[in-house]
């Protein structure tokens, strides 16, 4: 039987590594396709990156119901360790979820199925958090959009690997639509419903 | 053994993990006033209460503050709420906006062009533009789902019809990246062109009104305006008085009862910067400081 005291640990500092990650979350919201980097250390579960667990413990609570996809879900290690750190209650059903946690691309679940916000609404909708492979390596991404100068360019290699394709659903639903923030290891990459891919490289 | 009185930043954790997450959608939706649990904060409604939590949120150890109301660091509101921060969060403070890498802003944007590095945290009153045309939010929220935005520029049409000219000189309406109409909040029209294309964040509390809303750096704001009546900044026509600046937004400072004024820069760092590299302006202080340096004649007034 697994205790609480067997359960790697959250923030050292709770207080200032919160602060610091959220920074550096903001910063990757403000500006989509940029890296940053999440500094502050947490005990990780089993499949959980450094950079996720961070996010969890800095964004999650007993206000955010939580979709964790089929591989997270088993991880009983995993779930225990979101219960005790953040006491976001697991949940079902994406629809209502506030954050989705997936950890293999391959298991995402087409993205109408989160929450999409109302038009009067259109922040009531599941930030999905996806754990790629690289966020500095990859086929490369020209995105455009507010947040950005011009052009951004993202190197990366994402699970699905159609992933900008479903994204475009973003597009037509505005203001509806699904955030996206992409985590490999302490880097951090977000992709707001605003942005657009405009040219997909090699 | 003392226990510190209040957690950093004064906001608890929960509290700030909820105006966080508010921040985040606010971002990724530019424009779109996102709905918050607004806590009561040590400061009566109006003096920036929304504006504090935001930066409350927001603040770490390494950052610089940089407080100004109405362009000015040294009214009370701005040195309070500056004091509020070095001691609940310990964070340097600063006058100069090149050096700040938070700014907290009642009415003004300052004069000094902002870089990517910094994070600008504007004070709201009332953050929905459409509330003195339709006071019930169901049907405000309803004009936004829908982009319903006709009877603003209905209201800039009455505007014209009796005064021949828009006379909204301030809180001037503006859509964020073609999609939202946004209050800037109470800055003057002046301010609005220094929205568009910001390389730095901003971001929008409303205490009281219980909204966070933001415009992502590289943004497109366009004032609302028509074709034949296009967006004019206004700015009153005469050089700062104590810098000589031509380019900066002014305040205008009655000196007498016999209907004396002056202008004088509403960005105080802005003007004492220029002062201290040697403008002048036409009630330049620097005679009377002159003479102070010369020798011990008072220059009595009584």
């Amino acid at each position: 039987m697994t205790t609480i005291a067997e359960l790697p640990p959250g923030f050292a500092d709770k207080v200032l590594s919160a602060q610091s990650t959220f920074r550096s979350v903001m910063s990757a919201m403000a500006r989509p396709g940029s890296v940053q980097r999440i500094v502050p250390m947490a005990g990780a579960p089993g499949m959980m990156m450094r950079g996720t667990a961070a996010i969890a413990l800095t964004l999650f609570d007993h206000d955010t119901p939580l979709w964790l996809d089929a591989r997270m879900t088993e991880s009983s290690d995993m779930v225990k360790w979101l219960k005790f750190h953040t006491g976001a209650p697991v949940i079902q059903d994406s629809t209502i979820a506030s954050f989705a946690l997936v950890s293999d691309g391959a298991l995402l679940p087409p993205l109408e199925r989160f929450a999409l916000g109302t038009s009067e609404y259109p922040d009531r909708s599941t930030t999905v958090i996806i754990q790629v492979e690289s966020l500095d390596a990859g086929p490369s991404y020209e995105l455009r959009g507010p947040g950005i100068d011009g052009v951004a360019t993202l190197q990366a290699s994402i699970k699905p690997s159609e992933l900008f394709e479903r994204l475009r659903f973003n597009e037509t639903l505005f203001p509806r639509g699904v955030d996206v923030v992409l985590v490999a290891g302490d880097a951090v990459v977000a992709i707001s419903r605003t942005t657009r891919v405009v040219n997909k490289g090699s | 053994m003392n226990a510190p009185a209040y957690n950093f930043a004064y906001l608890d954790e929960q509290t700030k993990r909820m105006i966080r997450r508010a921040i985040l959608k606010a971002i990724a939706i530019p424009g779109y006033q996102v709905p918050f649990a607004s806590r009561e904060m040590p400061m009566p409604y109006g003096w920036g209460t929304g504006g504090v939590q935001v930066t409350a949120a927001i603040l770490g150890p390494q950052d610089v503050l940089k407080v100004i109301d109405q362009g000015s660091d040294d009214t009370t509101n701005a040195i309070s709420i500056r004091k509020f921060f070095a001691k609940t969060a310990g964070v340097a403070t600063t006058t100069s906006t090149e050096e700040a890498s938070v700014i907290q802003t009642r009415h003004r944007i300052p004069e000094a062009a902002l870089h990517a590095n910094q994070v600008l945290v504007y004070q709201v009153p009332i953050p929905e533009p459409l509330r003195f045309l339709e006071p019930r939010e169901t049907e405000t929220r309803r004009m936004h789902a829908l982009a319903e935005y006709g009877l603003m520029h209905v209201k800039l049409y009455e505007d014209i019809a009796r005064f021949g000219h828009i006379a909204t000189a301030y809180a001037y309406p503006v859509k964020v990246n073609a999609r939202y109409v946004m209050d800037p909040s109470p800055t003057p029209k002046f301010d609005n062109p220094k929205m568009d294309n910001c390389p730095a964040l901003q971001l929008f509390g409303a205490g009281r009104e219980k909204r966070i809303y933001a415009i992502p750096p590289y943004t497109q704001v366009v004032s609302l305006d028509f074709e034949d009546h296009p967006f004019e900044p206004y700015r009153f026509n005469a050089p700062c008085a104590l810098c000589g600046a031509e380019n900066s937004y002014l305040d205008e400072i009655v000196t007498d009862d016999k209907g004396s004024r002056m202008f004088v820069c509403s960005d105080s760092d802005f003007c004492e910067g220029r002062q201290a590299e040697g403008h002048h302006g036409a009630l330049s202080a620097a005679p009377y400081k002159d003479k102070a340096q010369g020798e011990a004649q008072g220059k009595d007034n009584g």
